[in-house]
């Protein structure tokens, strides 16, 4: 079966995030890059796919050129090729179009019959593009997955949210969305980062891919920051001094708090 | 702050990337427990295994990764930074495949060397022994031949992963003359009559295990005598060359979190209402560590560069491994002064980076060895 993992580079979690002060869209020269950590585990449950029952993972991403460093990240884990949507236009484009594009870059895939995206990402956490995906591919989508079964063109998934546990099931082709519980990803080895270099890459621009420059992009966006501003520093906190009326004095400041 | 590193390639560059991970992720959160409880981490040195680490500076035909000396040493400057029992584990078992990739046949090669290069096993040096410890050449535990084995008698002193190694690279007499009568062997580390003492209690590097090594009538096979009868002290010194470059690459990588610490603690402590880093007196001594790390770094890495070149480099690994553990030493101890009260505990890290640097310049080649060396190529 042949797979297609969306994977996206994002800032290190690790280091300080920012937005430009210009358009407000993401400072990518004021943290190291990496790939998105749930997309190492969305490649991860592709390759433990593959390992079982055969075929062939893509990757794709759709960002700046520096994103080709995403690209060897899951090609030396495992993934066997990879496609690279990078163009000027596509800077500033919002989840609708940017689930467009993606939806597009799949078609490309020869026989791709699975998708697997990681649930929300960590620098735009619309947590919508995969869902978004699967609409305007028309195929079955089973987001937010704990847990993943291929079993010939049948697909099991546990969902996992806030209310709780649903099991799911749907005919291939289908778009999964994996939450950080699904998998434990492995570390690539230097076999696999040797490997990676002579894996096929196809970079594309948007006029490759057929994709219209009047559909993407800031200026098209669906929707438009108008202001960002940074989280505010942590205040120093409320101190109780237990005096035998602490518990009591808790409860009151929960009850102030609306959490109880 | 990781120090910026220029690489040649891409892969090196990926590789860097990925041991910054693996050091992030499963070294530095285990590091201060196993040395505290003095356990060696043998998981620690599978999982580098799997990841291709064990055989960085060895062919890729025999399962190495065909890296150069620049960018493998690099490699160990990042694990030592995160853990330094580690780094040393790593750097010894390099040295330890260093005579079968360096000096076995083509057959011996083709026989051993995958298996020592992919990962799953982990080797000894045995060379110094109690009384032959910078006079290595004193050495005399003995191999006598008989049949198609050599009988092997005699206690090895100061051995890094004794007992827990799956091979050894041993140098043991096999005639009477000083420096041309020993030899090399591989040995397999299941050779009966080979057992290891208890642990040696030190100072530090307490997750690396050292001991004596015993062999009573241990027979090692004829075909696992590497290059000729009497080549062993060279192919000794040989790989002490290269093993001092390791030792150099794990002083900076110590030397750097020293720094690093030290450098947090003291944008973040106050004293007379400023961040003591204000303090022109401590400012200084930052900077004099970190330019005690940056020269060193660039000590280590020339002498790579001429190796990687096929240059001779043994005057440039011993400069190297004086600077980076002299360096280490005061590196280290520079921090624990700029932590103060704090430094001293076992609360940070900085008190045993301190009693980790001191081995540096004694193993190896103690730093007076490594001077005797340098006057002697000036001599030349
Ligand atoms: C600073 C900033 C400014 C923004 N400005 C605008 C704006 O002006 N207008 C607007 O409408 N939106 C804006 N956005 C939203 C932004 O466009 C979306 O973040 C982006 O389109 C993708 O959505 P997401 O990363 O939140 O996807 P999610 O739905 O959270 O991602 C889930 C998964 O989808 C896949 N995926 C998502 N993106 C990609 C990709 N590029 N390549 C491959 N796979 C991918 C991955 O598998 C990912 O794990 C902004 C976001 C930020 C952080
Ligand atoms: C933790 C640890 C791990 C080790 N791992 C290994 C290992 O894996 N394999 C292995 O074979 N060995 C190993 N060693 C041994 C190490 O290499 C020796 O300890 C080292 O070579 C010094 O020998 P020595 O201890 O006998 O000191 P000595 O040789 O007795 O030296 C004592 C002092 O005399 C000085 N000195 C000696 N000769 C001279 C001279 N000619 N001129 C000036 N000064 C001199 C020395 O510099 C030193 O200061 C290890 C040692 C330690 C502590």
């Amino acid at each position: 079966m042949n797979i297609v993992v969306l994977v996206k580079q994002v800032p290190d979690t690790w280091s300080e995030r920012k937005l430009t002060d210009a358009d407000h869209t993401l400072d990518r020269d004021s943290a190291d890059a990496v790939l998105d950590e749930i997309n190492e585990r969305a490649v991860e449950e592709a390759l433990l796919i593959k390992e079982a029952q055969g075929g062939e993972v893509t990757v794709i991403t759709m960002g700046p050129d520096r994103a080709t460093d995403a690209i060897r990240k899951a090609l030396s884990m495992g993934a066997d090729k990879a496609v690279h949507l990078s163009d000027p236009a596509l800077h500033g484009s919002c989840a609708v179009q940017t689930a467009k594009v993606l939806a597009t870059l799949v078609g490309t895939v020869e026989g791709a019959e699975l998708v697997i995206a990681g649930n929300e990402s960590t620098d735009g956490r619309a947590g919508a593009v995969p869902a978004m995906i699967a609409e305007i591919l028309g195929w079955a989508q089973l987001t937010q997955v704990r847990k993943l079964e291929v079993d010939g063109t049948t697909v099991r998934a546990e969902r996992e949210t806030d209310t709780g546990i649903a099991n799911l099931e749907a005919s291939l082709p289908a778009v999964v969305s994996v939450n950080e519980k699904i998998n434990e990803p492995r570390y690539p080895s230097f076999k696999g980062i040797m490997a990676a270099k002579k894996k096929p890459v196809s970079t594309l621009t948007i006029a490759d891919a057929g994709i219209d420059a009047s559909e993407v992009g800031l200026a098209n966006a669906t929707t438009t920051v108008l202001e960002a501003a940074p989280k505010p520093p942590r205040t120093a906190g409320q101190r109780v001094e237990d005096d035998g009326t602490g518990g009591t004095k808790v409860a009151e400041f929960l009850v102030g708090q609306k959490l109880i | 702050m990781p120090a910026e590193r220029l690489l040649p390639t891409t892969e090196a560059h990926d590789l860097v990337a990925l041991v910054r991970e693996i050091a992030r992720d499963e070294l530095a959160p285990r590091a201060a427990e196993h040395e505290e409880q003095e356990r060696f981490p043998r998981e620690v040195f599978r999982l580098l295994g799997r990841s291709g680490l064990l055989g960085l500076p060895y062919p890729e035909r025999f399962g190495g990764g065909e890296q150069p000396y620049e960018v493998y040493l690099q490699v160990l400057e990042e694990i030592a930074s995160a853990w330094m029992s580690v780094a040393v584990g790593l750097s010894v078992h390099v040295m330890s495949s260093y005579g079968l990739a360096t000096f076995g046949t083509p057959e011996q090669r083709e026989r051993w060397l995958p298996e020592v290069l992919e990962g799953q096993l982990l080797g000894g040096y045995a060379l110094s022994e109690s009384h032959a410890g910078s006079d290595a050449a004193a050495l005399s535990t003995r191999a006598v031949r008989d049949g198609d084995d050599y009988v092997v008698t005699g206690t090895k002193a100061w051995i890094t992963h004794g007992g827990v190694a799956d091979f050894y690279a041993l140098m043991a007499r096999t005639s009477e003359d000083r420096s041309r009568g020993i030899s090399c062997f591989l040995a397999d580390g299941r050779t009966p009559g080979i057992t290891a003492a208890p642990p040696e209690r030190k100072m530090g590097l307490t997750g690396s295990t050292t001991t004596q090594l015993v062999f009573e009538g241990a027979r090692v096979p004829a075909e696992r005598l590497i290059g000729a009868e009497g080549d062993g002290l060279k192919i000794a010194l040989s790989a002490l060359d290269s093993g001092r470059l390791g030792i150099a690459a794990c002083a900076v990588g110590l030397a750097q979190a020293a720094l690093d610490e030290a450098v947090a603690y003291a944008k973040q402590r106050t004293q007379f209402g400023r961040s003591i880093i204000d303090f022109q007196g401590l400012e200084f001594l930052l900077a004099d560590m970190a330019a005690a790390v940056g020269s060193a770094r660039a000590t280590y890495l020339d002498a790579a560069r001429r190796r990687d070149r096929g240059l001779p480099f043994r005057r440039e690994a011993s400069i190297a491994k004086l600077v980076a553990t002299d360096a280490a030493m005061r590196v280290t101890t520079d921090a624990v002064q700029v932590l103060g009260g704090a430094g001293y505990t076992r609360d940070f890290p900085v008190e045993r980076y301190m009693r980790e640097a001191k081995v540096l310049q004694i193993f190896e080649g103690t730093n007076q060895i490594q001077r005797l060396v340098i006057g002697r190529e000036l001599r030349r």
